[in-house]
């Protein structure tokens, strides 16, 4: 292991499947001189804990489970030269790109990096983001948490539990707890619909007859030492609890998974701008951020469902940043700036180089789930085309590919979506 | 064979750890006994955490003496016993014409009280805090208040006061109390204990323990108030500790910076009939937020990481209720503790060896005594104190905790203090993992595990804070499931 | 006349399965039709679980079914890997359990894990 860095040409932040993806493809590009920082033990971020399959059918063509994918990802790195200096936590990132770290063993880290590649993942959103009210007793946890105890420490969090939020974490530790023995009561979803796959809620929910409330919330949590029950309530269309519905669930575990936030607090010291609509850096086509030298990919950026498009993503990033360290800055004509129009929630990346010669895939999600439905561009005058759509959700992240020629001359383009009926278009 | 002490303090929050604290430098044997796993788990666990300037108490009243005294020892102290602790001075804000009638009346009782307080007006004001809604058009400044760890205060006079001989006896509720031959028997469950003199500062039980004593009667009402914790993005939101004033609607709330950097907005105050439920209700943070909202337009609350609740220990006298009581012997009471409590705890302390003279004890200083802590903050140290700590110990290489960048040493050090904690919750309050943004999301199975590594409790025993509050079931894969 | 949603995609079409035939309606393309009649004569599932892992840095091993098993197996299967104890090295793949519970499907390891203290 390597001691005492002072400096090198490629710092990855983090090795999860976005820093892995890019640390390869930097080292494919060209760059021979690369370390991936790792706080945790094992390289592969979140994926040894997701022992579930649904992983790599995009990437792969095969359907892996967490461990598997991030073997496969480890398995390309050992052919290169990428160095993962794990049980290493990044401190802070100057905007100069000076990196200070501290590891148990490697002990006090400062040195200075040519290029970075921030790939920090996320957190989980906690009781504290909903206000969650009631009794503060042991047994609530966010389900991340959960699944760490469960599936690495190997300890069963709870024997009856109830889950708030439907997203594909929720429902995937709704199977994992009941397939170690434990009996969940209900899965609680805000909103009228989950924001997980299809999939998970036929494998997870169905399967089991595990009963999911749409349109309900747990308004308060019982219990003195240990948790000893929830009270649940349906919610009206402002989300808000109406008084009359609310029925007691008794249990001794409440999962929470309410959403998760990229984890940007390096990203803040290094200067890096942000975009309040993502929580992640504000990207161009390349994942630069408005930081010279430093580039983000994965759900640092913004959050991914599927880990394909979070390796892709890393791959972008790695040549990106190869380029980079190979050729200087690359886009000297400026950018276009990418806004999200009526019905979309955000986009990735949120400015294109203006010169920009490649195909550009442009990642957003809608803030409502729609049928029948078009995606639609415009720039400052006109719409510039349209993509149709059986079906969108702000749970399944969307993406359309815009051709270079479409945007020469260029200013803003705006990305929207809207319903289509029979009639023709309408918001 | 019971065991005897010349004192017994009964309740180990902030104020009966500083009667420990100032009596373990005499040459007397001490018990502190408290009913929870752990010290400062009551109305010291939650609340404000402001060292009052001492404007706000009635004059000649025991608030108002021992508001300005402690507020005038929190700077050496807290360097003394490396407590964290900020003089961020505190506005009282006045919006309109009643408001500025009462800061004439705080004012006035600041002066009488001898505190440095100034009215300042609004341009001075909207210098002062920038994010000040515009209809603010005055203030009571008082430079000389401040904030503080409220646990690491209370840990920190519990730890010395170990350190110099004084016994404390945790998980222990004390069932009755009798006077018999001179000195108090003190029921413990199954076991008694003799102490010449006793010391009451039981916190929101207080007034069961004086009616257990025979002592003068009084009577606690729980007083429940409720924050908001918000992140650190929102942490400079305001410089000072910002107060309001009394209106129709109830009494103001405040915001504040915390000394970890974090806003605290908070609290109301609704009386209780329980007093060990500390849960949070949405009604009371809906009121907290809006009350809120008169100062500001700037706090983000989707940053919020925590909602907590408060418990104050009202009584009713109307003043703090200390000193020797008339009908019971050797009795002294430390009790309606509300605000300024936490303020006054070490200036009371210092007026206790006098009362326990008025007994017959002798209460001579003995020869050697620590007065003081070191405590190691990873987060605060610089890089050369970061690189002479993990040189001296690699532990302090590891971080534990993310979001406050703590380290496993940090963690170590705690589980091997004078007090060693047992819970998730007793490591949070001696390191600050968990009370980050992710509030224990990283954090908490890490903790876990040095919890049980290090002071030999099974992985399953280990438990979030009172007692009963286990975090796992136990190990997956076990056959006959 | 059963009633499912086609999870192979994310449109989730609402299928109409003969539960005599096996014929399927409701479907927008030819997997959708497959799943359908597969899911309705016989849906099967992998299992994803752990099992105990001595001698490595980790506790617990991920394990999976190398193919599917009946959908009416999965709570016994998962009982099944209760008690079994790996032991490290293990290579990904590796069989942990051969022909789990009678259902002719062998539990395999997810990851490598190396021997350590």
């Amino acid at each position: 292991m390597r001691m005492n860095l002072k400096k090198v040409q490629l710092a990855v932040i983090g090795a999860g499947p976005a820093g892995m993806a890019a640390a390869k493809a930097a080292w494919e590009n060209g760059i021979r001189d690369i370390v991936i920082l790792e706080r945790g033990s094992v390289p592969g971020g979140i994926l040894p804990q997701c022992i579930h399959n649904g992983f790599g059918l995009h990437r792969f063509r095969e359907e892996l489970t967490g461990p598997e994918y991030a073997q496969r990802d480890l398995e390309l790195l050992k052919q290169t030269g990428v160095e993962i200096l794990c049980d290493t936590m990044v401190l802070s990132i100057s905007p100069e790109r000076h990196i200070d770290a501290v590891g148990k063993e490697s002990g006090y880290q400062s040195f200075t990096a040519d290029a970075i590649i921030l790939a920090m993942g996320c957190r989980e959103r906690t009781a504290g983001a909903i206000s969650l009210a009631g009794s503060r007793p042991s047994g609530i946890f966010s389900a991340g948490t959960a699944q760490r105890y469960i599936n690495i420490e190997g300890y069963m969090v709870g024997k009856k539990a109830v889950i708030l939020g439907s997203g594909d974490i929720g429902l995937i530790m709704a199977r994992r707890m009941t397939l170690e023995g434990a009996k969940v009561e209900a899965v609680v979803e805000l909103m009228p619909y989950s924001n997980g796959l299809t999939r998970n809620v036929v494998q997870c929910l169905e399967d089991y007859n595990i009963p999911l409330y749409l349109s309900h919330t747990v308004t308060k949590v019982h219990g003195n030492a240990r948790v000893s029950g929830v009270t649940v309530a349906k919610v009206d269309e402002h989300r808000t609890p109406m008084t009359g519905t609310e029925f007691n669930i008794d249990c001794d575990t409440l999962l929470l998974s309410v959403g998760l936030i990229p984890e940007n607090e390096l990203s803040k010291t290094a200067g890096v701008a942000l975009d309040p609509r993502t929580n992640g850096a504000v990207a161009d086509e390349n994942m630069q951020t408005e930081t010279e030298g430093i580039f983000a990919c994965g759900n640092v950026l913004h959050v991914h469902d599927l880990v394909d498009f979070v390796s892709a993503e890393g791959e972008k990033a790695g040549k990106a940043a190869a380029e980079y360290l190979k050729n200087g800055v690359c886009e000297k004509g400026g950018f276009i700036l990418v806004k999200n129009g009526s019905g979309v929630g955000y986009t990735v990346p949120q400015r294109i180089s203006k010169d920009c010669k490649k195909p550009v895939t442009v990642f957003f999600r809608v803030n409502r789930v729609y049928k029948k439905s078009e995606i639609f561009v415009t720039d400052e005058n006109n719409e510039m085309m349209t993509f149709k759509r059986d079906r969108m959700a702000p749970g399944e992240m969307e993406r359309i590919v815009i051709s270079p020629d479409k945007l020469k001359g260029c200013k803003i383009i705006t990305v929207g979506a809207r319903t289509v009926s029979d009639q023709g278009a309408s918001v | 064979m019971s065991k005897s002490y010349d004192i017994a303090i009964i309740g180990a929050g902030v104020c009966g750890c500083a009667a420990a604290f100032e009596l373990s430098k005499y040459d007397v044997s001490s018990v502190l006994i408290e009913r929870e796993p752990d010290v400062s788990m009551g109305t010291t666990k939650a609340n404000s955490g402001i060292i009052h300037a001492g404007f706000d108490a009635e004059p000649g009243t025991l608030m108002a003496k021992y508001n300005v005294k402690g507020a005038a020892m929190m700077p050496k102290l807290a360097k003394e016993l490396s407590v964290e602790y900020e003089q961020i001075g505190s506005l009282v804000v006045a919006f309109d014409d009643a408001d500025q009638k009462t800061l004439g009346e705080l004012y006035r009782r600041g002066i009488q009280n001898g505190v440095n307080v100034e009215l300042i007006g609004k341009e001075r004001l909207h210098g002062m805090e920038p994010n000040l809604s515009d209809s603010a058009v005055e203030a009571l400044w008082a430079p000389e208040a401040g904030i503080v760890s409220p646990w690491d205060l209370c840990l920190a006079f519990a730890e010395t006061a170990v350190k110099n001989g004084c016994e404390l006896r945790l998980d222990s509720p004390v069932t009755g109390m009798k006077r018999e031959n001179g000195v108090w028997k003190i029921t413990i469950e199954e076991k008694t204990i003799a102490a010449r003199c006793v010391i009451n500062a039981a916190g929101l039980f207080s007034d069961k323990i004086a009616e257990m004593a025979g002592a003068e009667k009084f009577e606690i009402k729980p007083v429940k108030g409720q924050y908001y914790l918000l992140d650190r993005s929102q942490g400079n939101v305001f410089s000072h500790v910002m107060f309001q004033c009394p209106s129709a609607a109830g009494k103001g709330v405040l915001i504040s910076p915390t000394v970890t950097g974090n806003l605290l907005v908070g609290p109301d105050a609704a009386a209780q009939l329980s007093r060990i439920d500390f849960g949070t209700d949405k009604n009371a943070l809906s009121y907290v937020k809006e009350r809120a909202d008169v100062d500001t337009d700037a706090v983000n609350y989707r940053e919020n990481i925590r909602n907590f609740a408060g418990l104050r220990a009202y009584s009713d006298r109307g003043d703090f209720i200390i000193g020797p009581d008339n009908k019971s012997e050797n009795f002294i009471n430390i009790a309606g503790m509300k605000s300024p409590g936490l303020t006054s705890a070490a200036a009371i302390a210092l007026d206790l060896p006098g009362m326990i003279r008025g007994f017959g004890l002798e209460m001579k200083p003995k020869n050697e005594v620590v007065t003081t802590r070191k405590k190691v903050r990873f987060a605060s140290a610089n890089e050369t104190e970061r690189k002479s700590l993990i040189a001296k110990n690699p532990s302090y290489g590891r971080i534990v905790c993310r979001c406050n960048t703590i380290t496993e040493g940090e963690v170590l050090d705690a589980l091997h203090s004078p007090i060693p904690p047992k819970t998730l919750d007793g490591v949070k309050r001696r390191c600050g993992t968990g009370m980050g943004r992710c509030q224990g999301g990283f954090c908490s199975p890490l903790v876990h595990e040095l919890i049980s590594r290090e002071l030999g409790i099974p992985y399953e025993k280990v438990e979030k804070e009172k007692a009963g509050s286990y975090i796992v079931t136990g190990p997956t894969k076990e056959t006959g499931k | 006349m059963k009633e499912l949603t086609c999870i192979v995609c994310p449109k989730g079409c609402t299928l109409q399965v003969d539960e005599k035939t096996f014929k399927v309606t409701g479907n927008s393309c030819s997997r959708g039709s497959d799943y359908g009649a597969q899911e309705v004569r016989d849906p099967r599932r992998t299992l994803t679980t752990t099992v105990i892992l001595e001698g490595a840095a980790r506790k617990r091993l991920p394990v999976k079914t190398d193919r599917t098993i009946p959908k009416s197996t999965m709570s016994a299967c998962a009982a099944a890997t209760n008690g079994i104890v790996a032991k490290a090295p293990v290579k990904a793949g590796d069989v942990i359990v051969e022909n789990l519970l009678g259902t002719g499907v062998n539990l395999i390891a997810g990851c490598d894990m190396e021997i350590r203290q």
